[in-house]
């Protein structure tokens, strides 16, 4: 209660009322699926955790906008996730240790919470040559992995390249990228995307604190509530689709008009995902809404099966 | 792709461009400050031991800052102490805290931890620059050859929410960051004289007119010696990449028109130790075979040595604030004190360019995307991004990408040496560091860090006396 208290007394301020933030919850709980019912305990999740879950958060063959994407999340910013919701035990760009320290730190978080910690993956990994092109601190992403991994209590991949292999994996890829499951053949919560929107990963560590389990997945192991709808079919331009109102060329009268981007490339049909309704950097906007075709990025294989890009699928 | 196939972009492109890009330096260089570099300077334990009231006079005299006051300092230390106290220190565990190297007051720490917290939170607003033009960040995805698809959001409610937050970031940026820069710099100041080099590169950016580089707001231009009286002007023909450390197949250094990418197979362990001299994926790149700094210091410097009508008056200044001659410039600290300096005068200018958006609207011009027949031929794209100099170079052949080769800042900064023995920026910056233990270097990490690298390097350390190898992990 007295942690609850000071929660909303920082919050007013800096100068987020209570009332915008119990809005917040209410549209994860609806991003997450449940029933309004939810949205106190949700607060609640924010404002006192029993205890804040040991996360291990891995950087393989990536370009770190995944964990960027993170640092955009608002309501809860991140200095609250890493102050007062999780533990962040090891995570190579925010964290202040370095060298032998910090690789001191993973052993020690894995070791001390083996089979309590939440492993988040961000990047594929190198599968050829014994894993040779990929090393943190002289050893391959693929030991690491799999020393590290199969001690977690769930594992997210974050991004499609942790999820699917991503950009390292487009081919030829002489490296031997892979997602991690097929990597090193364990089950993971997959939240895709280039980058993935934060509130899916916000949502589904809610719905961890919250009930306890990982939430609801599809066959490829994404979160229902996320990736259970494509997004042409949740998209405000539909209806230009219907009515076969087409931009044709960038720069035109039709795109100033919004018209439908199908013909542009827009990968919408094929694409499972939630950006049309969540949108990004706290509902700002999302590539569709800014004039771009969507480019499947959430896909497996986007690179080689969604290009080329500007041509009608 | 616009080079090689003589596109002229339209003008409101080439303003929204230089707006996206101008919000990009905003946010990377107040993440870099606060978030990837101020903890090699700022003792976070040590603010615990602070006295609120007094750091919040401190902050009084040093800065403008909105937030503040001694409730508030105390609130910051207790939340800090409340996580401290939880015995979870998370990303906070195992740092270099306490190194004799930490000069900071305990209360000039906790000055210092505020804002690191404060940024971050700012952070996330200002990447909402990026999303309202191009959709999300990280990631926009709003550019196109031959202009910009934002079209619907080139409205006075959409521009309005750019320029307030915009206004927002920047006047967090003269009010906080710099006075934090300033206020750290002057128990630093020994920090000018080490983690320096003698070369510096800068393409330049910011079209103000379709004529480059002469209208480019950073300009071009290259530094050799720090001499500062010449600035020599570039020719795109002169970078090479050079492969003899890279784990790449042996070949003379080429232009990258003409470069080559074939990794080695023959040694599938990719070891530093036995590849008969390799030891790196990057490349080595070159202009007219120099290895050459990029990034902030090296535009503040070309800027510098041009007498440009922003950057000058803003370097004189500081110089005469810390009480520092101009050679203390290159150095650690003049690369952390330039990189603010530039988000000053850059996001300054992105607010007149945000005006000068509104005026050629305003004048009936709608135009954001040229149109174009795709042909084969050769280009190159130059541009200037918050890390540095950053250079793409495609070939077209039957339509479709025949060539491509991109020389990035982290690789001027951090490739390995080339057939003649030249060091990397990075590495000619750490001869002389001074280290304290080299056990715990965190002497190293400032130089390092203060490149703002995109890259998880490997520093060898060598103690003179013992001749031990001490192998540190920087990230």
């Amino acid at each position: 209660m007295e942690k609850e208290k000071s929660f909303y007394e920082r919050l007013e301020a800096r100068g987020i009322s209570r009332r915008s933030f119990m809005k917040y919850c209410t549209a994860l709980t609806a991003t997450m699926g449940l029933s309004a019912a939810y949205v106190p305990k949700v607060a609640e999740v924010f404002a006192a955790p029993a205890q804040r879950p040991p996360v291990v958060w891995l950087h393989f063959g990536e370009c770190t906008g995944c964990s960027e994407s993170l640092l955009r999340s608002q309501y809860p910013y991140v200095d609250d996730l890493v102050l007062e919701v999780l533990s962040i035990e090891y995570h190579e760009t925010i964290m202040a240790a370095a060298g032998h320290q910090a690789e001191e730190n993973l052993h020690a978080a894995v070791k001390k919470h083996a089979g309590k910690f939440i492993c988040v993956v961000e990047g594929s990994i190198a599968t050829a040559y014994d894993g040779g092109y990929g090393k943190v601190a002289g050893r391959t992403f693929l030991e690491i992995a799999k020393e590290v991994i199969p001690q977690a209590a769930a594992t997210i991949a974050y991004g499609t390249c942790a999820c699917f292999g991503g950009v390292p994996a487009a081919k030829p890829n002489p490296g031997g990228y892979k997602g991690v499951k097929d990597a090193i053949g364990v089950s993971t919560l997959n939240i895709p995307g280039c980058p993935p929107n934060p509130i899916n990963l916000v949502g589904t560590v809610v719905n961890y604190l919250l009930l306890g389990k990982l939430p609801a997945l599809d066959d490829m192991g994404r979160p229902l509530f996320a990736f259970g709808k494509t997004i042409h079919d949740q998209c405000p331009r539909r209806s230009h689709f219907e009515n076969g109102e087409f931009v044709e060329k960038f720069g035109s009268e039709e795109a100033a008009l919004g018209y439908c981007l199908y013909k542009v490339g827009c990968r919408g049909p094929e694409t499972y995902n939630n950006c049309p309704v969540a949108k990004f950097n706290d509902g700002t906007s999302w590539p569709v809404e800014a004039g771009h075709p969507c480019i499947g990025c959430s896909e497996p294989d986007f690179w080689d099966t969604m290009t080329p890009f500007y041509e009608e699928m | 792709m616009e080079n090689a196939l003589d596109i002229q972009i339209p003008k409101n492109a080439r303003i929204l461009r230089n707006m996206l890009h101008g919000a990009q330096f905003q946010h990377d260089h107040i993440v870099h400050f606060y978030h990837l570099h101020a903890l090699d300077w700022v003792d976070i334990v040590s603010a615990l031991k602070a006295d609120p009231k007094k750091t919040a006079e401190l902050a009084d005299n040093v800065s403008n800052a909105q937030v503040g006051g001694t409730s508030y300092f105390k609130q910051v230390q207790q939340r800090l102490q409340t996580f401290v106290d939880s015995g979870q220190l998370g990303p906070f565990a195992n740092a270099y805290w306490g190194h004799p190297a930490y000069l900071l007051t305990p209360e000039a720490n906790l000055m210092a931890s505020a804002h690191y917290i404060e940024a971050l939170r700012l952070q996330a607003r200002t990447a909402r620059m990026h999303a309202i033009f191009g959709g999300k960040n990280p990631h926009p995805q709003s550019l196109v050859v031959g202009g910009i698809t934002c079209v619907a959001d080139l409205t006075p409610d959409r521009i309005a929410e750019f320029l307030y937050i915009c206004k927002e970031t920047q006047e967090f940026v003269e009010n906080v960051y710099i006075p934090d820069l300033l206020a750290v710099a002057s128990f630093y100041k020994e920090w000018g004289g080490v983690g320096g080099c003698a070369n510096y590169l800068a393409y330049g950016d910011f079209p103000e007119s379709e004529k480059e580089p002469e209208s480019l707001y950073m300009p071009q231009g290259a530094i050799y010696n720090r001499d500062l009286s010449k600035v020599v002007p570039l020719d795109q023909m002169k970078v090479t990449e050079d492969v003899t450390r890279g784990w790449y197949e042996a070949g003379s250094p080429k232009h990258p028109w003409s470069g080559e990418t074939k990794p080695l197979k023959e040694n599938p362990k990719y070891d530093t130790q036995n590849a008969g001299g390799k030891y790196s994926w990057c490349k080595a790149p070159r202009y007219d075979g120099k290895s050459c700094e990029v990034g902030p210091l090296a535009r503040v410097l070309a800027a510098y040595g041009k007498g440009h009508s922003d950057i000058k008056p803003l370097v004189d200044d500081t110089l005469k604030k810390l009480g520092i001659p101009a050679t203390a410039l290159f150095s650690t600290l003049g690369r952390t004190a330039a990189r603010g300096l530039e988000t000053v005068a850059v996001g300054r200018r992105t607010q007149q360019w945000v005006t000068e958006l509104i005026e050629n609207l305003k004048n009936g011009d709608t135009a954001t995307c040229a149109e174009y027949e795709m042909k084969d031929g050769q280009g190159y794209g130059w541009n200037d991004v918050p890390r540095g100099s950053l250079g793409h170079w495609i070939q077209i052949k039957d339509g479709k990408i025949d060539r491509y080769q991109y020389v990035v800042p982290s690789t001027w900064n951090l490739g390995p040496r080339d057939a003649a023995g030249q060091m990397s920026p990075v590495e000619e910056a750490l001869i002389g560091t001074p280290i304290a233990d080299p056990k715990r270097p965190v002497e190293i990490l400032r130089t390092v860090h203060s490149f703002d690298p995109c890259i998880a390097c490997a520093v060898h350390v060598i103690d003179p006396h013992s001749n031990e190898v001490y192998k540190i992990k920087v990230c």
